[in-house]
């Protein structure tokens, strides 16, 4: 992501997010410069687009996608480390189902 | 645990904050660590084969030799639209030129991947395209020869996005997140550059004796500059060591250039063209061609600007900016008037 950064020209920055096809998930692409949305999306299809990758695209200001920093991923993540009853090979399924 | 948000800048400050844990700061302080182990650490991660993240801690020369190498490679890309777009109005066909016009849209969407990975480290596109115009950022010296014909296209695209391919392959797996991911797409997109150029040199040396003669020209003056693309001997590298080990590069210059000979003869023979290098045999013990010495002095000349075509280069691209930027600036005032109304 590039947020922090003030474009002299005064275009934002745009995060991309591109769907290949209808029931697939948006993923992240990439962003564009642009000043105004409608120019993004523009700007986005013909920098991201250009061979069909895309059936939708969002895009969103840089500056108003809020991350995870690395360094407190460790303690940010941790409350998922001790909970291995939520994955199904925690349990033991009796000899002789089938199909379960 | 509650939820928060944290903002950092650059230096990982905490630069503002809501409902911040008490947990979590109480974990940064005990794990402030010094510089030696941040970097302990970050070398741990590269030999692991782990990528690096833009927020993620790096060493300074590592954040620097990534922005020198990514914007020059952003700059070739841009700079690179303007030999073959001395062609589009003059090509041959309907065909090739719609195959052309595409190619250099292309290059331009290339420049604007790595120019968005590059600002990722936290310097502004304008900086870097301002470093363009003012010479004192780098490109790839091929750009500064002139396309004096339209077997150019062909070569062009055989030759220079072949070795782009080649290097631009081993960058798809650098240690670099944003790099590497740019990298990927670029390389699916280069080898329709490459086959629609091999494409041209094979109907060129197919055709008339006229064309085979305009055809075997454009080798004989691609040839050696395509060869200095993957820069100079290891050796004489002075940056080499470093990127290794850091694995901004994984395989050096030297095996990059072998990589692309060893590629590049069987196809000249393919299509019955004479690549212009009486040292060139294959060394049946190796199995790799061996070729002749390279002229390095005409290398570092063009790269210091003596070349044919680097001033005209540079006044080309100043010309585009200047000429954009009623564009540029009417765009912001039209945004600017749409949110007032709204």
């Amino acid at each position: 992501m590039a947020e922090q950064i003030k474009v002299k020209s005064g275009w934002k920055i745009w995060e991309v997010f591109t769907q290949s096809k209808t029931g697939e998930p948006h993923i992240h692409a990439g962003n564009v410069h642009a000043p105004d949305a409608e120019m993004a999306l523009q700007n986005a299809r013909d920098v991201y687009s250009r061979r069909n990758e895309a059936v939708s695209l969002w895009v969103v200001p840089a500056d108003q996608l809020i991350a995870t920093s690395p360094s407190d991923s460790g303690p940010f993540f941790e409350p998922a480390d001790d909970k291995i009853y939520r994955h199904p090979q925690f349990y033991k399924v009796p000899k002789g189902v089938r199909g379960f | 645990m509650r939820t928060f948000i944290v903002l950092y800048n650059k230096r990982n400050d905490i630069v503002s904050s809501k409902k911040i844990s008490y947990i979590l700061l109480e974990h940064r302080k005990n794990t402030k660590m010094s510089e030696d182990k941040l970097l302990e650490q970050f070398e741990k991660r590269i030999e692991a084969g782990e990528m690096i993240e833009p927020k993620d801690w790096m060493p300074d020369r590592y954040r620097k030799q990534l922005i020198r190498m990514m914007s020059q490679h952003a700059h070739s890309e841009i700079v690179g639209m303007l030999p073959e777009g001395n062609w589009i109005t003059r090509a041959p066909s309907l065909r090739r030129k719609m195959i052309l016009l595409a190619k250099v849209q292309d290059e331009a969407g290339h420049g604007l991947y790595i120019y968005s990975a590059t600002e990722t480290l936290g310097i502004d596109r304008a900086e870097l395209v301002q470093q363009l115009l003012d010479g004192t950022a780098k490109y790839a010296s091929i750009f500064n020869y002139p396309t004096l014909s339209w077997a150019d296209m062909g070569v062009i695209g055989w030759f220079v996005d072949g070795a782009a391919i080649v290097n631009q392959t081993m960058l798809a797996k650098c240690s670099y997140g944003p790099y590497a991911r740019a990298m990927v797409r670029i390389c699916k997109e280069e080898n329709f550059h490459k086959k629609q150029g091999y494409e041209i040199t094979a109907t060129l040396a197919n055709g008339t004796p006229e064309q085979y003669e305009m055809i075997q020209d454009a080798v004989n003056r691609w040839w050696w500059p395509s060869l200095m693309m993957f820069g100079p001997s290891d050796k004489d590298s002075p940056n080499s060591a470093e990127l290794m080990r850091w694995k901004v590069k994984l395989k050096s210059n030297d095996e990059l250039r072998q990589r692309f000979v060893d590629l590049t003869v069987p196809q000249a023979k393919a299509v019955n063209l004479i690549l212009p290098d009486p040292d060139l045999k294959l060394n049946e013990d190796t199995g790799h061609y061996e070729f002749g010495k390279i002229n390095w002095d005409e290398f570092w000349n063009v790269v210091k600007g003596n070349g044919p075509m680097n001033k005209e280069r540079i006044k080309a691209r100043i010309d585009a900016h200047e000429n954009g930027k009623w564009v540029r600036e009417a765009a912001v005032a039209y945004a600017e008037k749409n949110h007032n109304n709204n």
